[in-house]
Parts: C-alpha cells; structure tokens; sequence
C-alpha cells in the first residue's frame, strides 16, 4: 500500500510503448492533414462558384461539420462503416473535419490576393485553369502556411480523440498501461508531457514562420 | 423510421437531461474559461518577470497538452496519491475544458489589447489617465469587440469538447445519442439526431455571440445598435448622423473565420 506516488521505473516503463502510438499519433496527424489540406483547397474553390445550388449545400455541410464535436463524428463513422480499419476512418474524419477549417484559411488566402492579379490574368486571356493554378494559388497558398501549420499542431493534439474508436495511439497506449498497471499517474503524465513536448517547439517554428512571410 | 420516433419521443426527457449536462459544461467552461483569460492575458503582458513567466508557463502547457489528456487526467489521476482529489466529474469537465480553453482565450485577450491603436495608449497617457482608468475606459472597450469573434469560435470549440464528458460517466448529449442508439438500433438516425442537436446549441450560442458584438461595436460607436439589426426594416447608415460620430465602417454582424 505504501507506493511511491510517482515512480520513474514506470515512467520509464511507460515510455516505450507510448512511443510506438506516438507513431500512430504522427501518422494519423500527417494522413489527416494531406486530406484537409487537398479537400479544404477544393472546398475553398468551389464555393467561390456562382452557382448558389452548388454553394449552398456545400456551405452548409461545412458549417455543420465544423459546428458538431470530432469525437461524435468519429464514433458515428466508425460504427457506419464498419468494414474499414478503424485506423483509416479516423483519418479521413479528421481530415474531412480540418478541411472545413482548412477551407476557410484558403478562402482568406485567396481573398487577399490583389484584385489587378485577377485582372492581369484576364486582360492576359489566360484560361480559368492557368489563373487558377499559375496566378492565384500560388500566391494564396504562401499566406496559408502558417494556417496550415497550426491546424496541424491542433489535430496533433485532437488525436487522442482517436481512442473512442479503439485506435491505439499516444493516448490510448497510455490508458492501457494504466489499466494493466494502476499507475495512471506515470502513463497519462507522460503522454500529456510528450505532447507539449512536440507542440510546443513546432508551433514556435511556425511562429517563426508567421513573423517571416508576415 | 415511425418507431425510431417513437423511441426518440420516449427518451426526451434523457435529452432534455442530456442538453442540460452540455449545456452546464458549456458555460460553467467558458465562464471559467473567461477568468483565466483575462488572469493570464494580462499576466502574460504584466512588466514584472514575476507575473509574465508563470503566466507564460501556464499559457503554454494547457496549450500544448491535449484537452484529452487533460481531462482524463484530471479524471484518473487526481482521485490517486499524492493527490487524493476526487473532484465531481461535472466539475472535472467544466476545469478542464476551463483551463484548457482559458489558456487559448488568454491569448486572445493579449493580441486583442496589443492590437489597440498606439495613439490611444499615448493620448489615454497624456491625459494622465491611471492605469487602471485607462484600460477600463480607454484600451478595454476598444479591445474588447476584437475579442468576441476569436471567443466565438474557441466557444464552439468548446461545445464540440464537451463531448468527452460521456467518456467521465456523464449523461451529456453525447451519451443520449449513444442511448438513442441502443434504443432504435438505428446508428444513421440516432447519431443524426445527435449532431443536428449539437449544431442547433452551437448555432444559438453563434447567434448570442454575435448579437454580443455589434452591441459591444454599437456602444464604439460604430455600426448599428442590436435595436436596430433586428428590426427589419433598413437601417439608417451612421455616416448621415453628422459630426461627432465616429465615421467607422463596420461590417454587420461577426463572421465567423
């Protein structure tokens, strides 16, 4: 009964596996953000169409799906389909649900390129495609980096959500260890620390990042 | 689908309970959320190192650590030695979600007074205006409409984080739309319900939020009163009104970035 409250050997012991679901942590974070970052560019361009039956549906679909919690939508996919690996269902809600979040970044990138390139490319006669991918996105998505870099920081830190479904990532291995062993202390304290640990030099960087394109 | 009503009809009262729970978590959260902003937001831009550090300190570790973590955390950890803290778990989501919340908000708070125009700090000076006067008089009224559209979205965020209370045996919405589950056997219904209901909560809270800034932007004197946004009927322009008025051009409303 007389246990130390906290005993580096299970820190230690700990670490271990919590580094093997940091690599699904990783790997969900990267997976989920390519999936944001190519939907919520489509999402961005499309509702700039003028075809309100187009904007509309899509319009509301994102602000319900930004509105309504990850985790919900998490359980809610995973028990809809059931045939794929928990592990890429969470990916792909994470990405769907950042791409809405995404699609407003890029929306203030585009708006915030200068009207006369819009009008260079049409006095140029330059096909909708070329203004899109040579004259618009380019210079759009240079002020979205900085956007995309702290959404990524923030689902490296919604991950954990994953253990709804059953995903062992940095969180989940934690919790097990907790249950097999009784010594939450140790495996939540250290996920907790290995997060901040990560996160926290990253967002610097970004910061870094925000200060030289700013 | 007939029966899948049926059963929703019979389980309304667990949803009533079910939003209140959210609901609970939601404000208690963001109230407590609100205190440590401002505690902090000022502390991060106090000119002691004593107050700025810590403040810093903190700010960055509830940044950093997972809400997740956090709140099982709190959960699993603090009821065990050297602790021996058993909080209630409404207590428990609503500290959570306040600390971890409260640690973003501070920093809106911070970039929202740093973002006052220079000329106000140095004319609120110049008039020899205390500290305290300044900011209460000065700074704050001008900070704070910058505030509330960052506040509304971290606000919805945290609705969409209350969500784990059903993971600390809360009966919140989350764990109705689990029941409504069991209950229909119907995962599309039940959990279509369940959202449609978080987004109605997230929706009015968007709309108080909203109704909060042009109020706050109204008493800046610029843009429409609340009186008059909702009445529809056109609104007379502030530009016509004649001197003495601001002539600051807001847009209607918040947007929500």
């Amino acid at each position: 009964m007389n246990e130390a409250a906290w005993s580096w050997a299970h820190a230690a012991a700990v670490l271990p596996e919590l580094l093997v679901g940091l690599r699904i942590t990783i790997l969900a974070t990267v997976v989920g953000m390519v999936i944001a970052s190519v939907l919520g560019l489509v999402v961005a361009v499309v509702r700039r169409s003028s075809l309100r039956v187009v904007t509309m549906p899509i319009g509301f679909l994102v602000e319900f799906i930004r509105s309504t919690p990850l985790l919900v939508q998490l359980v809610f996919a995973n028990l809809l389909f059931t045939q794929f690996p928990s592990l890429a269902i969470g990916c792909v809600v994470l990405g769907i649900h950042y791409a809405t979040y995404m699609s407003e970044v890029y929306r203030a990138g585009i708006d915030a390129v200068p009207k006369g390139q819009w009008e260079a490319a049409i006095a140029l006669d330059l096909p909708r495609s070329r203004t899109w991918g040579a004259v618009v996105l380019p210079q759009a998505i240079r002020n979205t980096l900085p956007g995309l870099g702290n959404y990524a920081i923030s689902m490296f830190k919604e991950t954990p959500y994953l253990f709804a479904i059953a995903v062992v990532e940095m969180y989940t291995a934690a919790q097990q260890y907790g249950a097999g062993t009784f010594r939450y202390i140790e495996a939540i304290t250290m996920a907790g620390l290995l997060f901040l640990l990560l996160s926290y030099p990253t967002s610097l960087l970004v910061r870094r990042l925000e200060n030289r394109l700013a | 689908m007939s029966d899948n009503l049926q059963q929703f009809v019979e389980l309304l009262p667990q949803l009533g309970e079910g939003i209140l729970v959210t609901l609970e978590l939601t404000l208690g959260g963001a109230v407590l959320a609100l205190l440590i902003a401002f505690t902090l937001g000022f502390g991060s831009r106090a000119r002691t190192k004593w107050a700025r550090v810590p403040s810093r300190v903190v700010v960055e570790f509830f940044r950093g650590t997972s809400l997740v973590v956090q709140i099982f955390w709190l959960y699993y950890v603090l009821p065990l030695p050297p602790f021996y803290v058993e909080l209630d778990p409404l207590a428990c989501g609503i500290l959570a979600l306040g600390l971890n919340y409260g640690a973003y908000a501070s920093e809106v708070v911070r970039g929202s007074i740093n973002s006052v125009a220079k000329g106000q700090w140095e004319a609120a000076i110049a008039l020899d205006l205390s500290a305290v006067h300044r900011m209460r008089r000065v700074i704050m009224p001008q900070a704070w409409p910058l505030m509330i559209p960052m506040f509304t979205n971290l606000l919805i965020q945290l609705v969409k984080g209350s969500a784990l209370a059903a993971y600390i045996s809360l009966h919140d919405l989350n764990f109705f739309t689990e029941e409504l589950r069991e209950r229909t056997s119907d995962t599309v219904f039940s959990y279509t319900v369940g959202l449609i209901f978080y987004f109605v909560v997230a929706y009015l809270l968007t709309l108080a939020m909203n109704a909060l800034e042009v109020r706050a932007k109204n008493r800046l004197g610029a843009g429409p009163s609340l009186r008059e946004v909702l009445r529809l009927a056109p609104v007379q322009t502030t530009a016509d009104v004649g001197a003495g008025t601001a002539v600051l051009t807001a847009p209607k409303g918040g947007d929500r970035a």
